[in-house]
């Protein structure tokens, strides 16, 4: 057992899967002799050599190009597009290309690759390097699409997500790399499309995604010792497969429902929750589906402007008990 | 550097200052392969043609008629192992890289007999036996793809070459330049070929290109390319000759101009009123690719008209089995919607 940063995480799962797999390349801007712009894959290029481990030109289309082709031949690419916003410079290949491959050559190929992502806010980037893109890649049929919370959970949807034959977008939150956690020794290998009931709770299921999932906490513990509300809080971790038994059998025992979402309002994560329980659970809930969210607004740079966009444990607190409480929504 | 520089004295001199070489004779047997190849894909673009027309292929249909030589050309230069990719002009491709007539025909009128059951069409068509990557629908996609089939090739260690065709049109797209750069930068062994038949859909090159010796476009990046006379199979087959060798030597990519035409629309609900006719009348009486290998066929007296109308009834009996299967297979099962889109 070992005490990890969530960025020494990343590094681990990569080195755990290419140690294991030689098919695994890695490729992305800085990633090698810099060790990413985050410092996340720090090391990888020593221990793997300049073939496995790429520095590439500042092309994200290129990087994903390539990652695509190879993986069309078998290999297992790990491209890193170093900010989630940048995702849109290269949407071709993860709207039109990866999803629709398996399907447009009757399953003669496959795109088992993995794209890394440093997604989110709270690091004062400003509106072109702090999105949540999650809903972007979550709406695509073809993909995968995970947010890992914590150190233990990147190592192990790392291989996962390598381990699968099918693209798999691996969005991990920028503002969670110094985040410290538990990871044991040996291989660790997760399972996608598993949440995870981080605080079992009786009274209101709170969902929760990245760095959504410790502001929950922290919200659900001020619930508990504040207004006697007891939350059962759950890591949706994946998005695509959807976890929606572990979802649903927690919605029908507290019979409330909240979502905590990082992204812009519009079409975020938990609406699709939300009319999922709708349509499957509507019987058994006890007041409305509440969606706790930033306001549909590009995210400002200010720390003090972006604070109050980004729903804290605070802001979480107030509206959950306020909802409870059957006063205004 | 000194890999660059060296690798620039051995490329090929840019086409301005290359003297017209003797194109190398090709044997009978070559001649032969060819005009029967080059007359398949005709034929068959021009039944695909008539069965659009009579409404048995919906959708897309890109037709190739015109360009033949550039694929079966650059298909003799080929080697077991090497890899095509290509845009959604591809039905070419497909005959060319030797993927069966009425498995393409099929995809084209979506049947669950086609290459992609039906869920493909005309622009989606792949074949792993044959190293045929597609068939893609995003102008420019195929070169970043390619390239990634070519950074494949180097990380395993084999001496395969990839193929990656493009249009004219396409070689404008910002992704082609990325791709260049990288696989400059990598000494990736990718044949980059530029089909040049000289409209961008609906756009003449001139007007739609600041550099039109896109032999030229590979420049700023250090890599080598030459204009081809993408009518004559000949001259296809010796620039793809040379190109495999530069790859395989680990000198990085190379760009091929194919300089050609396409007689049809750019696809078939395109008129193509931005030409005139006598302009398409002209390149078909002086320069078809089909014509010219036929008249040196007869010239030689390596066979005769008979001999000549013999391949013809074949490639016809292939062309029109094909239409029959693809106007006969059962549409694809209602339950193959749901397959193939995660394993």
């Amino acid at each position: 057992m070992a005490e990890l940063t969530y960025r020494d995480a990343v590094a681990r799962g990569i080195a755990q899967e290419m140690e294991r797999d030689e098919r695994v390349v890695f490729l992305g801007e800085d990633v090698a002799k810099a060790g990413g712009v985050f410092k996340a894959t720090v090391g990888l290029y020593e221990r793997f050599g300049p073939l496995r481990v790429r520095d590439t030109p500042i092309s994200e289309q290129a990087i994903l190009g390539a990652a695509m082709g190879a993986a069309m031949t078998g290999l297992r690419p790990i491209a890193e597009i170093m900010f989630a916003d940048f995702a849109a410079v290269c949407f071709d290949y993860i709207a039109n290309e990866f999803p629709k491959l398996r399907y447009m050559t009757n399953g003669q190929l496959g795109c088992p690759l993995v794209v890394r992502t440093g997604n989110g806010g709270g690091a004062r980037f400003g509106a072109q390097h702090s999105q949540s893109i999650e809903n972007w890649t979550m709406m695509i049929p073809g993909l995968k699409v995970v947010a890992p919370s914590s150190p233990l959970d990147v190592v192990g949807l790392m291989a996962a997500a390598v381990r699968d034959d099918n693209p798999v977008i691996f969005h991990e939150h920028k503002s969670l790399y110094a985040m410290k956690g538990e990871v044991p020794d040996g291989e660790i290998v997760d399972s996608l499309g598993t949440a995870k009931i981080l605080r079992p709770g009786k009274d209101a299921t709170i969902l929760a995604l990245a760095m959504m999932v410790p502001r929950a906490l922290e919200a659900a513990e001020a619930l508990a010792a504040q207004h006697g509300i007891d939350c059962e809080v759950i890591d949706v971790r994946s998005l695509v497969p959807l976890d929606t038994q572990t979802i649903l059998t927690s919605v029908v025992k507290t019979g409330r429902l909240f979502t905590v979402e990082e992204n812009p309002r519009l079409c975020g994560w938990g609406a699709e929750i939300a009319s999922i329980a709708a349509d499957e659970v509507f019987w058994d809930l006890d007041g409305p589906i509440v969606r706790i969210t930033t306001p549909h607004i590009p995210l400002p740079a200010a720390d003090h402007l972006e604070d109050l966009a980004i729903p804290n444990a605070a802001r979480i607190a107030e509206r959950v008990s306020r909802v409870m409480n059957g006063s205004q929504r | 550097m000194a890999t660059n520089k060296k690798s620039a004295a051995r490329a090929p001199a840019p086409a301005s200052e290359q003297t017209p070489a003797a194109v190398p004779a090709f044997t009978r047997e070559e001649e032969l392969a060819a005009y029967r190849q080059m007359l398949l894909i005709r034929r068959f673009e021009e039944k695909a043609g008539q069965l659009y027309g009579m409404g048995l292929i919906g959708g897309f249909c890109h037709l190739y008629i015109g360009q033949e030589a550039v694929v079966v050309g650059m298909q003799m230069a080929l080697k077991d192992g090497d890899q095509i990719i290509t845009g959604y002009r591809d039905h070419g491709h497909m005959l060319a890289s030797g993927m069966d007539a009425s498995g393409v025909m099929a995809e084209l009128t979506g049947r669950r007999g086609g290459y992609s059951k039906g869920k493909g069409g005309s622009m989606h068509m792949f074949s792993m036996a044959k190293n045929f990557f597609g068939g893609h629908g995003i102008v420019g996609a195929q070169v970043a793809l390619g390239t990634g089939l070519g950074f494949a090739n180097q990380y395993r260690g084999n001496d395969a070459v990839a193929v990656a065709y493009f249009g004219d049109g396409a070689a404008n797209q910002g992704q082609v330049y990325e791709s260049f750069n990288m696989a400059e930068l990598w000494k990736l062994p990718v044949i980059y070929v530029i089909e040049n038949n000289r409209y961008a859909m609906g756009t003449a090159v001139t007007r739609a290109s600041a550099q039109a010796d896109f032999s030229r476009r590979g420049v700023s990046f250090n890599i080598p390319g030459e204009q081809v006379d993408g009518m004559d199979v000949r001259a296809v087959r010796a620039a793809g000759d040379r190109a495999t060798k530069w790859c395989r030597e680990g000198n990085g990519p190379i760009i091929l101009e194919m300089q050609t035409y396409r007689y049809r629309g750019h696809s078939m609900s395109d008129p193509a009123k931005y030409r005139s006719r006598e302009e398409v009348e002209k390149v078909r009486h002086e320069q078809d690719p089909i014509e010219q290998v036929r008249a040196r066929l007869l010239e030689k007296k390596w066979v005769g008209e008979d001999d000549l109308k013999k391949i013809d009834a074949e490639v016809r009996d292939i062309v029109n089995r094909s239409a029959d299967f693809a106007s006969s297979d059962p549409e694809p099962d209602p339950a193959e919607l749901y397959t193939d889109v995660y394993r």
